[in-house]
């Protein structure tokens, strides 16, 4: 416990100290490059605090990835990014959480505004049951992103291409959303949430209810939207996030335990509980 | 345990063989009840249906006579009705008018039913008493109103369908002992015979009759007593239940369920709702008389007062119901309708709200059946008086479908009322099973889309 506690805190700038090398910012990127900032971030549901204090930086266009077992207060730090948590009863979320330098939990940030701008990719893929055109056309529409019929149809095919969905269902765009497989249903749950045009894309263990192959290629999608978003991704596939993640952050208990280039994270951790998971001693 | 001193795959076996036997006896055991269960319930339903259907069925054809009558210009010695003439004083039309009117009461309308009579049974002059028991009293007032609407009749025959009182309907259609003595008969001898004589001449029919649909409750003309006052009570209030407990417990509900926040204040509201759909419906009656007609002073027997009443009785249930609905609405559609930046409002409208809709309809209808067939609270605010006329407005007096059911089944004419009160639980069974259906399809509807 003490350990973690300690270990915790000197993640927040980029400048910072002892074992944190790790950590450091990808070669090359300034401070100014940094799009989410986390520092000293505790969440409470009621009495019980599930988050203790957990600060980390990540820049634009990353993919990071945070592993760790069940229960460990990924998913809940995830949800802090777009105030999702706010819809939780009894959430409380304290410390500072900025998006490009704004604190996100300022009484003056619009909670709708942000999750227009950071965007959230579920565990279970959860289509509206409407169209699969509704589906993506629905946030553009609420946010008014598109003028009229025709620029609505392009944010629908663009969206869709985005999330490699396109060819597969162009010719079936009024069908219902729900009636995709799972793999694809997901890729239409990436394009509804990349059509409100976000910076950051929140993906909360996007492929743990799907079949290899449609892991696989959301997997690659998450390679090919790297380009354009910033990626945070939970999973539960140790693979998955060394496949795929720049860095790598691992919790266990509440508590940040190590966060590093995901090459190193798993091949040279250096705290022995992140080896213990890795190795599949426990987890 | 299969330890291995045992007698091996074989010992286990036959331990499993015979506890498998147990199993499948208990199974077909709980079969068997299940099915039991399911054909008596089935056969009650049936017992329920065949006697009121058996009993009901035939009341809604009438003995009718089939008579001739001609407006003899000699006994109707009345002229048009006035009309204001120019430059005439209201006053002064007033009083011709009333004059015109004493006159027309004044006309003897059982006569032409007597006249007409005679043709088929000479003796019928000679004791009108006994002919005109023949006829429901309420008869020569449709002749009156004919007349009253076209002048131009009198001294015309017209072929009219009459109803036959109804002691000559019960006594027809053999709902009456007919070796009973004379003394214990509802009809004179000579009426009896009379009856039977015409009856066999093709003059009286059991004809299919409109009298109970269309007309009020009556006690002067049994025959022609009719639903449409009751039905008309039951429709407004209907209306005023929807019109009321659906926005109301909808809004209601959605608050409670996405928008409020879960403390103690709104846990003793969802104590109070549950508590209140547990609340005997007699209870809202007196609350109903209490506060819309003692304090707001709202008329007595209307109704808007009914209504109100059932409104308050049927608020929690479909509060409770769709709460419930939206409780299975899941939550991932929220999740994904906040999470491309949709407000709670908008989550709600958009994507919880419409799967929610087929339950919705569902606790409505629910709702609105209960409230249709509730008898005790309206009791309560005056609505089981007797009530001649069909409300034009929900401020009228009225009665309801099952409140006239109640007072029918209480009528002193047991073998003529028995038949109207089973005709009048078909209609309104028949009102329910339209709503019902009503629900089925729209949840249907709603539900086909995916």
């Amino acid at each position: 416990m003490n350990m973690t506690q300690t270990l915790n805190v000197p993640m927040s700038t980029s400048g910072s100290s002892v074992k944190t090398d790790s950590g450091q910012l990808p070669a090359g990127n300034a401070s100014t490059n940094i799009k989410l900032s986390a520092s000293d971030v505790r969440v409470f549901y009621g009495q019980a605090e599930a988050l203790h204090g957990v600060s980390l930086d990540i820049v634009k266009n990353e993919v990071m990835a945070f592993i760790g077992p069940s229960g460990c207060g990924k998913s809940t730090f995830l949800r802090s990014f777009n105030r999702m948590n706010d819809t939780v009863a009894g959430a409380r979320v304290t410390g500072k959480i900025t998006v490009d330098g704004r604190d996100i939990y300022d009484p003056s940030v619009d909670v709708v505004l942000l999750r227009a701008q950071v965007g959230m990719v579920f565990q279970k893929p959860n289509p509206f049951p409407k169209s699969i055109y509704e589906n993506v056309a629905y946030g553009a529409r609420l946010h008014g992103l598109a003028a009229n019929k025709s620029d609505m149809d392009e944010v629908v095919e663009s969206s869709l291409r985005r999330a490699g969905l396109w060819e597969e269902v162009k010719d079936r765009l009024e069908a219902p959303g729900t009636g995709l497989s799972g793999g694809q249903q997901q890729r239409l749950c990436i394009a509804r949430a990349v059509a409100v045009s976000p910076d950051v894309i929140l993906m909360d263990e996007p492929c743990s209810a799907l079949d290899p192959i449609a892991t696989s290629i959301i997997e690659e999608l998450i390679t090919e939207l790297k380009k354009n978003y910033t990626i945070v991704i939970v999973t539960h596939n140790m693979q998955q996030a060394a496949r795929c993640s720049d860095r790598t952050t691992f919790f266990h208990l509440g508590d940040l335990v190590e966060i590093g280039d995901t090459a190193q994270i798993f091949t040279n951790p250096q705290q022995k509980r992140t080896e213990d998971y890795i190795t599949g001693r426990y987890g | 345990m299969n330890t291995p001193n045992n007698k091996g795959y074989a010992g286990i076996e036959a331990k499993v063989k015979a506890s498998l036997k147990r199993r499948q006896r208990e199974e077909t055991r709980f079969r068997l009840f299940g099915i039991g269960a399911v054909l008596v319930a089935l056969a009650l339903v049936a017992s329920l249906f065949g006697t009121i259907l058996s009993k009901g069925l035939p009341s809604f054809w009438q003995s009718t006579f089939v008579l001739d009558v001609h407006f003899d210009p000699e006994v109707v010695q009345i002229g048009p009705k006035p009309v204001l003439e120019a430059g005439e004083a209201p006053a002064q039309f007033n009083e011709r008018d009333l004059a015109w009117q004493m006159e027309l009461g004044f006309v003897d309308f059982n006569q032409l039913l007597i006249n007409a009579l005679t043709k088929h049974i000479p003796a019928a002059a000679d004791s009108p008493r006994d002919a005109m028991a023949l006829i429901t009293s309420g008869e020569h007032f449709a002749l009156r109103d004919r007349v009253v609407a076209d002048p131009s009749i009198i001294g015309k025959t017209l072929r009219l369908n009459l109803l036959a009182d109804a002691n000559v309907d019960v006594w027809l259609k053999g709902n009456i002992d007919r070796s009973l003595p004379d003394d214990r008969q509802q009809l004179s001898a000579q009426t009896r015979e009379w009856a039977d004589k015409l009856s066999a001449d093709g003059v009286i029919k059991n004809k299919f009759s409109t009298a109970i649909f269309l007309n009020p409750d009556s006690r002067s003309s049994l025959a022609a007593a009719g639903l449409a006052g009751a039905f008309m009570g039951s429709l407004m209030m209907m209306m005023i239940v929807i019109l009321l407990a659906v926005p109301i417990g909808v809004a209601s509900a959605i608050y409670l369920e996405e928008f409020a926040p879960k403390n103690w204040i709104t846990d003793l509201i969802e104590v109070n709702i549950n508590n209140l759909a547990a609340v005997p419906s007699i209870v809202f009656g007196l609350l109903g008389a209490a506060v819309f007609i003692l304090w707001f002073k709202l008329p007595i027997s209307a109704p808007i007062v009914g209504g109100l009443v059932l409104t308050l009785m049927t608020l929690p249930t479909v509060i409770i119901a769709t709460r419930s609905t939206l409780k299975a609405i899941p939550p991932s559609i929220r999740e994904a309708a906040l999470g491309v930046g949709a407000s709670k409002v908008q989550a709600t409208m958009h994507h919880v709200l419409p799967l929610a809709i087929p339950g919705i309809l569902t606790a409505t209808i629910i709702g609105v059946a209960q409230a249709l067939g509730e008898t005790a609270p309206l009791l309560l605010i005056g609505m089981s008086a007797f009530v001649s006329s069909i409300p034009a407005t929900p401020f009228d007096q009225s009665t309801a479908l099952p409140v006239q059911i109640f007072l029918w089944q209480g009528n002193e004419l047991r073998n003529f009322f028995e038949g109207r009160t089973s005709a009048a639980i078909i209609v309104l069974l028949a009102l329910m099973l339209t709503l019902n259906s009503l629900a089925i399809w729209l949840r249907r509807r709603y539900e086909t889309r995916w």
